[in-house]
């Protein structure tokens, strides 16, 4: 029954992936991101983390992809689709190595995953993926990483702010 | 099984029939009726069957049958996939948020536990969230596809106005959430029996921050710049006509009920009467059986519920006829200088005072 709903999903979101990089047009990519993260946070959905599948759907497809509709719509690639979205001869040799780059670490996941033992599922708590699960993880066991991230990510932004005024002025 | 199917069934039934059978189209007709009232006009009164109006109400019928018959028009140049998809993209969220809404406590009917709401999920508040943020897509969508400069404006104008009024929304739900210590929407409900606790008393800035917002992310005046039809045509659904543009317009009217129903639940006591609680309506009506007395609560509540509601969207449309619509730059101002700290000090504030009476 799980497998009926997750093959499907898993399919989708394979197709919606291949989308975002083989189609031509920004908007489009976008979109079919936005299709492939919601396919995700259905995927989290079978594995019971409702939490984790909804703030997937608020942050990622919600908040930072309208952000990306903003920008491809402020700068209206439509028009110059062409020129802008092309693959530029200087880029050839980027484009290359990141995708070596990527291949290499997909193949060590695939290493990683093979060794792993998936005959014994670990047993799952009851609340496991419930907000106070969650929660209570974050604050207690990871509270270090968590904090140093959220001071890494304001770093960050005022690091762009910084950067982004100076360009102004 | 079978039982809970059909229980679920009939509830869903129940919620499409009340939104989009009965307070979508009812409520165009309210609108204009109201606006009529409060600019001095007669109002809506022309269509009518062999010398009968109706108060207007065959405007409705009217409104439909023009809907159904319009050409659909698609302009040259614009991506017929996505001019086809926003309109549904739009009006879906604002339906599939009624699916975690209780409209209605737990009641044993016939030894059998029901509980009035469609999905009792562990993080209904967020999901309404996650939710009404997906419909953006639906208006930005919409603009980008017609191939129009002014439909693309809109979508714009659409994007930023979500993404600020969306933080300071955000901020009042993390409020909500400290005051009841859950995000389990009939949780919150059934805390609210008691009318000291009823959401307006405990985050009562909480309940201005969060209404503003929400008209905002409405898209309806004062904060109607993308669709601002002195400035952009008509927005986003500039390009649309026929039943997409009826897609449209049902969205904003049954988003207004969403609204209604969300502010009623965190704010004002959900089904709850004041100083009536659950026990009291049982015992009173005793002499009836269990079933009986729970049917009456059942019907009690439910008809609070959308008593209340019905009051917020008259509420809303009040505030509709009465401001003018705001500036692009002063709707900015308003969101990230005005109402973001406001929702922040509310925060520290509940939260000072949660940390003072422990």
């Amino acid at each position: 029954m799980e497998l009926l709903i997750f093959y499907p999903l898993a399919g989708f979101c394979v197709l919606m992936g291949l989308g975002v990089i083989i189609s031509s047009s920004p908007i489009n990519s976008a979109l079919s991101l936005i299709a492939m993260m919601m396919g995700l946070a259905g995927v989290f959905v079978l594995q019971q983390a409702h939490f984790l599948a909804i703030l997937q759907i608020i942050v990622y497809a919600g908040a930072i992809m309208v952000l990306f509709m903003f920008v491809i719509m402020l700068l209206n690639l439509k028009s110059a689709e062409e020129d802008t979205w092309s693959i530029r001869p200087q880029n050839t040799y980027v484009s290359v190595l990141t995708g070596f780059l990527a291949l290499g670490a997909l193949y060590k996941i695939a290493c990683v995953i093979s060794q792993a033992k998936l005959d014994s599922p670990a047993a799952v708590p009851d609340d496991f993926g419930t907000v106070v699960r969650v929660g209570t993880t974050l604050f207690t066991d990871f509270v270090l990483p968590f904090e140093v991230a959220s001071i890494l990510l304001l770093a960050a932004m005022v690091g762009a702010v910084v950067l982004a005024k100076n360009k102004i002025d | 099984m079978f039982v809970d199917f059909l229980i679920t069934l009939v509830k869903i039934l129940f919620i499409f029939g009340v939104t989009v059978g009965f307070f979508a189209p009812v409520l165009t007709w309210v609108e204009r009726k109201q606006s009529a009232i409060m600019q001095d006009r007669i109002g809506a009164n022309r269509a009518d069957i062999l010398g009968f109006t109706a108060f207007g109400l065959f405007h409705i019928i009217a409104d439909a049958l023009k809907m159904f018959t319009k050409e659909d028009f698609i302009p040259r140049g614009a991506n017929k996939a996505l001019h086809t998809l926003s309109p549904i993209v739009a009006l879906i969220p604002a339906l599939i948020t009624f699916a975690v809404i209780p409209f209605g406590g737990v009641y044993t009917l016939f030894g059998k536990e029901v509980n009035l709401v469609i999905s009792d999920l562990d993080v209904g508040l967020l999901f309404i969230f996650a939710v009404a943020s997906i419909a953006t897509y639906g208006y930005v969508i919409a603009g980008w596809s017609s191939n129009n400069n002014w439909s693309l404006l809109g979508s714009i104008r659409v994007a930023a106005q979500m993404i600020s009024y969306e933080v300071t929304m955000g901020l009042t739900i993390i409020g909500i959430l400290m005051v009841y210590g859950t995000m389990r929407l009939t949780e919150i409900g059934a805390i609210q029996e008691d009318f000291w606790r009823w959401g307006i008393f405990l985050q009562p800035v909480g309940f201005f921050l969060f209404f503003a917002a929400s008209i905002a992310e409405n898209k309806r005046i004062p904060f109607d710049a993308p669709e601002a039809e002195s400035e952009l045509v008509a927005g986003y659904f500039t390009e649309y006509s026929g039943l997409k543009f009826g897609m449209f317009f049902m969205a904003e009217f049954v988003e207004m009920v969403t609204i209604g129903a969300i502010v009623t639940l965190l704010f004002f006591g959900g089904w709850n009467l004041p100083f009536v609680t659950m026990d009291g309506i049982l015992s009173m009506f005793d002499f009836l059986g269990e079933t009986g007395a729970n049917i009456i609560a059942l019907l009690i509540h439910v008809g609070v519920f959308f008593a209340k509601v019905c009051f917020f969207i008259f509420f809303q449309m009040i505030v509709r006829w009465t401001l003018p619509r705001f500036r692009y730059d002063q709707i900015m101002k308003l969101g990230w200088k005005i109402l973001l700290p406001l929702s922040l000090a509310n925060i520290l504030i509940t939260g000072a005072v949660i940390l003072a009476l422990e």
